[in-house]
């Protein structure tokens, strides 16, 4: 992931996944658990590469739940979701903006390391045109 | 200035070095020879004359009463052992007989110095004071009430002079060192010369001139006074205060055993170092057992014997004829040589079982201390149970088979007495207490109401050299080995060894950092946390 500077625009390679929310009694579930926020610790991230990131990453994925079978990965950092900024919010405003009650889909935009890495693999295969 | 010793008038015999000591001390040679020959170790014995009734009541600046106050005398009779005398001993004795004149002789001659400068040094004012009166009386002025008053003042501070000299100079002597005791010869030629100074001045300007005017004299005698004094405040500073500051850690270790203490002392020279230290020995170190290191020889033994040297190829090459000796010696020393390296390859090549040995031999000790000991603990506390202490009431009721201490500790000693030895012999602690010792031991807790458990403490563990009866302490003369001299002062990586006939005790310096410290404020207010969370929340 790029490096990240509070205040500068953020350039990242992210992948769209759309997850299915799951009826399970009352609650729709999407089979994932985030950590991280603006109110949270970063140090104590373990998924993140810069230690002074506060955006929200993904720290365990139900296995078989719907996230996982959209291809949500475990440490992935999540940028937006439903067209929501997930870069700059707090851990809270992360959680209700994925477990709206009213959307039963949730589209997200995710990053991880070796999306940026597969796309310079790409681009340095091919010759430059 | 660090460096200081003592007029060694009292110490100096060692086993060794004799003849080389007064040489040594009247040269004062100061350079390092570090040569196995004895002459040049320097000594310090603690011998121990009574302490002298010294003469008058003047001060003794100068004078070394430095001697070791156990009551013991250097004379030869009491440096050996009371058990039998060696043909080692006899020749012991002859020598020693012929030193201690020579020390004595010493001693007395310092001893004499000081006490005749001390009636000096007090009796100058005196002098100063009188000898106008004497010599012309008609011409002076008569003395009024101020000068009356200086009168009183001199009394008071010669009292005041003569109490503090007492209390700084007079006390009895606790080792006697090799050398002179530097700053207590400064002060001495200090106050010399200052006295010397007064009464050349006294002579020039008021003697010859007969002086008429009393109140200067007086005023003259007063002034003499205040100086000596201020000599007496930096007596005080130089040998009492300077070194009370620790600056130096020092780290003693007794080869035998490896036991080994820390402490601190301020800036001293060698030689007053390794007498605080030898002090502290004494309080400190548990007594030197050598029945214990006898395992640990054997087994250095054993390495060695496994190996025998064979030459197969034949003694000596032929030697020729122009230095046969010469040839042959160094044939064999090249011989002796090969041979070490190969016994100590060899050694290191084969496969040795002896730490096995070792383990299970340490392990059955243990096992067995451990069961004497319990069958001691058993026996000790059945004893104490036969002696019930009788109250007042019941001692004037009962007079029957009444017994003090003594009595009751021989009564119930011979039941624990098979137990305590078999474990003291379990140990090999046995040559440090004889039935006398342990039966007043006995004696003694009785009076005191101690419990068993206490009674036993002192055979459980060895205690301090110093509570031991003195036959134990096994050495009452040291030698400072010293690569510099015992006067300098003591240095940052300076090491010395104290060597007695048993063992030695080496000694290391370290000197104690300077330190640096800056200051940072903290407002009270300033303190503030925040909650630092890391939460995971499952969507």
């Amino acid at each position: 992931m790029s490096s990240f500077i509070p205040g500068q625009p953020l350039t990242a390679v992210v992948q769209r996944i759309q997850i299915q929310k799951l009826r399970q009694g009352d609650n729709l579930i999407l089979g994932f658990s985030i950590g991280g926020g603006i109110d949270q610790d970063p140090g104590q991230n373990p998924f993140s590469d810069d230690k002074t990131d506060k955006g929200i990453y993904v720290t365990r994925i139900t296995p078989r739940g719907p996230a996982d079978e959209a291809g949500l990965k475990m440490g992935d950092k999540l940028m937006q979701v439903n067209g929501w900024d997930m870069t700059m919010v707090t851990h809270d405003q992360a959680r209700k903006r994925l477990t709206k009650k009213n959307e039963d889909v949730v589209r997200l935009l995710v990053t991880r390391r070796s999306l940026e890495e597969a796309v310079k693999h790409s681009m340095g295969s091919y010759p430059r045109q | 200035m660090d460096t200081e010793s003592t007029y060694s008038g009292y110490s100096y015999y060692s086993g060794r070095s004799r003849g080389s000591h007064r040489h040594g001390e009247r040269s004062r040679d100061r350079h390092k020879s570090r040569s196995k020959d004895s002459r040049s170790e320097k000594s310090v014995t603690i011998t121990t004359p009574p302490a002298e009734p010294l003469l008058g009541d003047s001060s003794v600046r100068g004078e070394q009463v430095q001697d070791d106050n156990w009551g013991e005398t250097t004379t030869a009779v009491t440096g050996t052992s009371e058990h039998s005398l060696s043909q080692e001993d006899i020749v012991r004795i002859t020598k020693d007989l012929e030193d201690s004149v020579g020390l004595d002789c010493r001693r007395y001659f310092t001893l004499t110095l000081a006490v005749i400068m001390g009636l000096l040094v007090f009796l100058t004012p005196l002098a100063f004071l009188a000898l106008p009166h004497l010599l012309w009386p008609e011409k002076l002025q008569t003395c009024g009430t101020a000068c009356e008053g200086l009168f009183i003042s001199v009394a008071f501070k010669l009292l005041i002079l003569l109490l503090a000299v007492w209390a700084l100079f007079f006390r009895p002597p606790r080792a006697g060192l090799p050398r002179v005791f530097v700053f207590r010869a400064l002060l001495a030629v200090l106050v010399l010369l200052f006295v010397v100074s007064y009464w050349l001045f006294y002579g020039v300007r008021i003697l010859d001139s007969q002086d008429e005017n009393y109140q200067g004299i007086v005023q003259y005698a007063v002034s003499l006074v205040d100086a000596l004094l201020f000599i007496h405040y930096l007596a005080i500073v130089l040998l009492e205060l300077r070194q009370l500051q620790p600056c130096f850690s020092v780290c003693v270790a007794r080869s035998t055993d490896g036991e080994m203490r820390h402490y601190n002392l301020g800036q001293l020279s060698i030689q007053r170092a390794a007498l605080a230290i030898l002090e502290h020995y004494y309080c400190d170190f548990p007594v030197h057992n050598p029945a214990l290191l006898s395992a640990s020889k054997s087994r250095a033994a054993k390495h060695l014997a496994g190996l025998k040297v064979y030459n197969v190829d034949g003694e000596f090459p032929a030697a020729p004829a122009d230095g046969p000796g010469n040839n042959a010696a160094a044939a064999s020393a090249g011989m002796a040589h090969s041979q070490s390296r190969a016994m100590i390859a060899a050694a290191a090549r084969r496969r040795d079982t002896s730490h096995n040995e070792l383990y299970y031999e340490e392990a059955e000790h243990e096992r067995r201390v451990r069961k004497r000991k319990s069958r001691l603990v058993v026996a000790v506390e059945e004893a104490f149970t036969h002696i019930k202490r009788m109250q007042e009431e019941e001692q004037k009721k009962a007079p029957g088979d009444v017994m003090d201490p003594r009595e009751a500790a021989q009564a119930i000693f011979p039941s624990m007495a098979r137990a305590l030895q078999k474990y003291l012999r379990t140990t090999k602690q046995q040559h440090c207490h004889s039935m006398e010792s342990i039966q007043q031991h006995l004696a003694f807790c009785i009076t005191n109401n101690m419990t068993p458990k206490a009674f036993l403490e002192c055979y459980l563990t060895p205690g301090p050299t110093l509570q031991y009866s003195r036959d134990h302490w096994r050495a009452r003369q040291w030698t400072l080995v010293s690569e510099a001299s015992v006067t300098n002062g003591l240095k940052d990586g300076s090491t010395f060894v104290l060597r007695c006939a048993d063992f030695s005790l080496v000694v290391t310096t370290k000197r104690i950092p300077y330190i640096q410290m800056s200051e940072e404020y903290i407002d009270p207010k300033s303190h503030k946390f925040v909650l630092r969370l890391q939460s995971e929340t499952s969507v």
